[in-house]
């Protein structure tokens, strides 16, 4: 009895609380039911105008949309190349010292923490706007996400191969080369495949602050209410990233 | 001299032909998006000049600073909420051992695989141009996004539970509405509180950029200070979101480890 009447406190405290910091958010950002019965049908109206969309602009939609992939495959092997030796660095079991290991994850923790449209906007800052500056975003932050997979990956490797061939009398470049590399390149490129299925979608926003791809031609669109465009570039980024995503759980398939 | 198998020799020139292609495509790349080394080289010195009129960053600023934070978990909050509550219907529309009616299953499958391909920040853009500047179109664009991945993720655990309790169910004449709520509810409750909480980490930590599209949070307060070329403020806002990044991210792994 005691301990169902207590589950049952349980209970209502936790949903009070819920009730409590949902009805908390609403009022602080000032959602209530009068904004959003004001709000939906405006959203209506849009997606109504959207659709159908302009077909004249389906050249140059298609020409943002190639331009993006242009920027999610640069930035992709960027970021796996530069991982490869953060990665190693940041592997316990291949580490020379644990805190070499310990500062090598801080340092890819830090890198991963910054969201790539923040990092556009430093490098649109900086190398001003155009798909460079998200190739460069992209690169970035692809490196500190995909430095702490491969990490992960070269942790979980066999350690037989590593320990027969050190008993060889094998130098560690020869271990790496021969007993380390071979278990973990194809889990590299499998994540490598999986961060660029991200990188088409970061891609196809980074444009939204100046760094190239479709979002360039998605915000000038917004900017001017063309929302027929607005429709196109839509159904183009449908259409590419779910033939990429699909692309690529085929092919990762069958690396594994 | 040991004589190469045909075989061998063309594997060799398989590889050459696929080394070839992929130097041509990568060419392709970096001429389309006007990328070089060099350019990467020649602009690292107003990128560091960037990083010198950040420093040092301006701490009096603190004070405006945590206010949109709220604001940004506020946001957070409530487009996941609303999110999870528009993927109830969804989550019984696209299981298959749910909706019997195979052609709408499979219109409501594919929808929300269409629905999660457009990313959240798009969806911000859009609903920026449509209901105005503010947080209430981050809260929509993040209900949207994420009642797909809520609506996925869920029916395929509702797709994977015990037959058992439904079918028992079901031969004691239970009607649809009360097989729902008595066998498959109770199954995957947990695993929709789990789903619910793995999302709301997720939009937290996209709410802290939703602001540079114009939809609310500690972005916008980014946005106006880069704008207005305000950079020790804004580098001010940098270090804060990576400092309250980190901390929902430990929050979130202690969280974890004490539900499982």
């Amino acid at each position: 009895m005691g301990v169902q009447r207590r589950q049952t406190l349980t209970r209502v405290v936790t949903i009070a609380a819920v009730i409590y910091i949902f009805v908390w958010s609403a009022a602080g950002v000032s959602v209530d039911f009068a904004r959003i019965k004001r709000g939906l049908p405006a959203v209506g109206r849009i997606v109504n105008t959207m659709f159908p969309p302009d077909w004249s602009m389906a050249k140059v939609a298609l020409e943002g949309m190639l331009q993006s992939f242009y920027i999610a495959v640069l930035g992709t092997t960027i970021g796996s190349v530069l991982a490869i030796p953060l990665g190693f660095f940041a592997a316990r079991n291949v580490a020379v010292y644990r805190f070499l290991s310990i500062f090598g994850k801080q340092v890819l923790n830090a890198i991963r923490t910054f969201p790539e449209l923040i990092l556009a906007v430093f490098f649109v800052a900086s190398y001003g706007p155009g798909p460079m500056a998200g190739l460069m975003a992209v690169g970035v932050h692809s490196t500190g996400m995909m430095g702490k997979l491969y990490a992960d990956i070269i942790e979980g490797i066999d350690r037989g191969p590593v320990e027969a061939l050190v008993s060889a009398g094998a130098n560690s470049f020869e271990v790496v080369r021969y007993s380390i590399l071979p278990q973990v390149i194809p889990e590299f490129i499998a994540t490598s495949l999986y961060r660029f299925e991200i990188n088409m979608r970061a891609a196809s926003t980074l444009g939204l602050v100046g760094a190239g791809g479709i979002g360039v031609l998605l915000l000038q669109a917004l900017q001017f209410r063309r929302w027929p465009i607005v429709g196109m570039a839509l159904i183009i980024i449908v259409v590419a990233v779910t033939i990429i995503d699909y692309a690529s759980a085929f092919i990762r398939k069958r690396i594994v | 001299m040991i004589s190469l198998s045909p075989q061998s020799s063309m594997r060799k020139a398989l590889k050459t032909v696929g080394v070839f292609a992929l130097a041509i495509f990568y060419l392709v790349c970096a001429k389309q998006t006007g990328f070089s080394f060099r350019l990467m080289w020649e602009g690292m010195p107003s990128f560091v000049k960037l990083l010198g009129d950040m420093t040092p960053p301006n701490w009096s600023i603190l004070n405006r600073i945590f206010p949109a934070f709220v604001e940004t978990i506020q946001i957070a909050i409530l487009g996941t909420t609303f999110g999870a509550v528009l993927a109830l219907p969804l989550i019984a529309l696209s299981s298959g051992n749910i909706n019997r009616n195979k052609f709408s299953y499979l219109f409501f499958k594919t929808l929300m695989n269409l629905v999660r391909t457009i990313p959240e920040l798009l969806y911000a853009a859009v609903l920026v141009a449509a209901v105005g500047f503010g947080p209430f179109a981050g809260v929509l664009a993040l209900a949207v996004f994420s009642m797909s991945i809520i609506a996925k993720l869920t029916s395929e655990s509702v797709e994977a539970i015990d037959p058992g309790p439904t079918e028992a169910l079901a031969a004691c004449g239970a009607n649809k509405a009360e097989n729902i709520v008595y066998a498959v509810v109770p199954q995957v409750l947990p695993v929709f509180v789990s789903y619910f909480l793995y999302v709301l980490e997720i939009n937290i930590r996209v709410s802290t950029v939703l602001g540079l599209v114009g939809a609310g949070g500690i972005g916008q307060l980014l946005k106006t200070y880069l704008d207005l070329f305000r950079y020790q403020n804004a580098s001010t806002v940098i270090i804060a979101t990576f400092v309250f990044v980190v901390l929902i991210d430990q929050l979130s792994t202690r969280l974890r480890a004490r539900l499982i």
